[in-house]
């Protein structure tokens, strides 16, 4: 089986992460990258499938020159290949850009099944794995909590506000995940040595035989017009009890429509 | 990213999110974390300073002593282990049966190391234990006291008392007539089991024997200088991390309207302390070049062993000082830092020991 799993390379949420003044895009260079948290059981869960139905696992970014390192951790977990996407025609691209290049990419490496992590922990859109598959014109099941490949066909169980829903389709399919999914192992030492070795494409935009307008900044249908530092958390408002306290709870409550 | 550098990532992933939450709750219940070693096999940090064709990581000494110090910074009990069982595993790389060495370090088995006795500490060759002659190979008798590991390895490395002198042994746990003592009380390093190893005629093979019989106390020298450069980056390990939490407290606490890092007397105290570090890391550094180079660092890895843990000693009780009332209750780490110092400046030879080995270097004028 040929499994797609595509990675992110996010800023660290340890640090303060920061728009960049001129085209309010996310301030890359200034943070520590790291992969995107559910990208790994992402990758975890490719390596499963590809444990149980044979196959290859090509790990596939798009990303400035550093996000090589979010590829190197994900082909130390045991990923085969990797296909990176970096130009700096693609550099602010929205969900919708985003989505357009990675599937021209896709269009190219091909695959049986892509997995990736249900969103970001960076804009947090939560919408490209719908907008790859439409673009790629295969079913998208999302939100999963459990992958079963059987034949041409995969199941799944996707995680709902009621419980779960088992929604099955044809392979191939996008799949996104989430992380009640698994427990993503870590590298080994050797794993680490072996991904040195490990081959790794590199793909320019004129690589994508893509339409230039629809790529990076001058293609994105977003744009971030204005941003603002998060206002420090106001004090609480203290209530004295004076034998009224509950009434007094009651009333804050009602105000807020909890009760 | 370098591989040194990727392996230290891999190494502090794995310390956030498996070594540091279990460290508290452990060491008070004294209960040893198997399972971490487990994962350390998995992840391949059983066997990183020995070579890639044995199944080691192939690595240079000094980058193994920086896992070291990244796990022991974390819970010491975990980096300790480490560099015991690294120490178990270097009479058989050196001196003994090789196609032993890939499962040993290959991550599933852990060792531990069988020198002291009750009665014979820093005179280690006074050992008593013996391992007779018998047609199938050796039988052993005696106690072997102090051992890290005492109950919970898969294998012993045992320095036993044949005709020839002194000799050493890969012992594989589970053995009749081999059992333990109960877990000694500890003042710190609770989590990790130190107890009596009682050997009731014990029978070996003869391919138990590691190198020739009587070479058993070179062979335990050899080993511990080595396992002196573990327990020097564990103390480093240690003592960055009382350093951390007290200049982080320092940074935080308002004391008389200002921060007390803001106050010179309690910055001078910090000031110290980083600066003892540096030196401790920059020492044992020292060493692990030097035997990475193959030269000759027993005297080095004395001297890095005994600044080390002298300096974790006094920056941890500065840490505790630095805190004040909160260094010394077990809602902060700073404590158990305390702790865990001391046992450093006791263990693979005391700092007396270590002064010893170094004052032997300079009256036979050795390079130092």
């Amino acid at each position: 089986m040929n499994i797609v799993v595509c990675v992110k390379q996010v800023p660290d949420t340890a640090t303060e992460r920061k728009l960049r003044s001129d085209d309010k895009t996310l301030d890359r260079d200034a943070v520590d990258g790291v992969i995107n948290e559910l990208d790994e059981y992402a990758v975890e869960e490719a390596l499963r499938l590809k444990e149980a139905h044979g196959g290859e696992v090509t790990v596939l970014t798009m990303g400035p020159a550093k996000a090589a390192d979010t590829i190197r951790k994900a082909l130390a977990m045991g990923a085969d290949k990797a296909v990176h996407l970096v130009d700096d025609a693609l550099a602010g691209s929205d969900a919708l850009s985003t989505s357009y290049a990675l599937a021209q990419a896709l269009g190219r490496v091909g695959f049986d099944v892509v997995v990736l992590g249900s969103e970001s922990t960076d804009a947090r859109t939560g919408v490209l794995a719908a907008m790859l598959a439409e673009r790629l014109g295969v079913p998208q099941l999302s939100q999963a909590r459990k992958v079963e490949v059987n034949g041409s066909a995969v199941t799944i169980e996707r995680v709902t506000d009621y419980g779960y829903d088992r929604v099955e389709a044809s392979l191939p399919a996008v799949v996104s995940v989430v992380e009640k999914i698994n427990e993503p192992r870590y590298p080994s030492f050797k794993g680490i040595m072996a991904a040195k070795k490990k081959p790794v494409e590199t793909l320019g935009a004129a690589d994508l035989e893509a339409d230039a307008g629809q790529l990076g900044l001058a293609g994105a249908w977003s744009e971030v017009v204005d941003f603002a530092v998060a206002p420090p958390r106001a004090a609480g408002t203290v209530v004295k009890d004076e034998g009224d306290g509950g009434a007094k709870a009651a009333e804050f409550l009602a105000s807020k429509k909890f009760i | 990213m370098s591989v040194e550098d990727e392996l230290l990532e891999l190494v502090r992933d794995i310390a956030a999110k498996e070594v540091v939450p279990r460290a508290v709750s452990y060491e008070q219940e004294g209960r040893f974390p198997r399972e971490v070693f487990t994962l350390l096999g998995e992840a391949g940090l059983l066997g990183l300073p020995y070579p890639e064709e044995h199944g080691g990581g192939g690595l240079p000494y000094s980058t193994y002593l920086r896992v070291v110090e990244e796990l022991a910074k974390a819970w010491l009990a975990v980096g300790l282990g480490v560099s015991v069982h690294t120490l178990s595993c270097f009479p058989t790389f050196a001196y003994g049966d090789l196609s032993r060495l890939p499962e040993m370090i290959g991550g599933s088995l852990l060792g531990a190391y069988c020198l002291s006795e009750p009665q014979s500490g820093s005179d280690a060759a006074a050992l008593t234990t013996r391992a007779a002659a018998d047609s199938g190979g050796y039988v052993v008798d005696g106690v072997k006291a102090w051992t890290t590991h005492g109950g919970v390895a898969d294998f012993y490395t045992l320095m036993a008392r044949t005709p020839a002198g002194v000799s050493c042994f890969h012992v594989p746990a589970g053995l009749e007539g081999l059992s333990f003592g109960p877990a000694e009380r500890k003042m710190g390093l609770r989590s990790s089991p130190t107890a009596q190893v009682r050997f009731d005629s014990v029978r070996l093979a003869h391919d138990a024997l590691i190198g020739a019989e009587g070479q058993g106390m070179r062979i335990a020298l050899a080993a511990l200088d080595g396992g002196r450069l573990g327990i020097a980056a564990c103390a480093v390990g240690v003592a960055q991390a009382a350093f951390d939490a007290a200049a982080g407290y320092a940074r935080e606490r308002k004391q008389f309207g200002s921060r007390i890092v803001d106050h010179q007397g309690l910055a001078f105290i910090l000031a110290d302390m980083a600066t003892a570090i540096a030196a401790a890391r920059a020492l044992y550094r020292d060493a692990a070049a030097l035997r990475d180079a193959g030269r000759p660092y027993g005297t080095r890895a004395a001297m890095a062993k005994l600044f080390a843990t002298d300096t974790c000693m006094r920056v941890t009780t500065d840490a505790v000082q630095v805190l004040g009332g909160y260094g010394y209750v077990e809602d902060f780490p700073v404590e158990r830092y305390m702790r865990e110092a001391k046992v450093l400046q006791i263990v693979e030879g005391t700092n007396q020991i270590q002064r010893l080995v170094i004052g032997r270097a300079i009256a036979k004028a050795d390079p130092m």
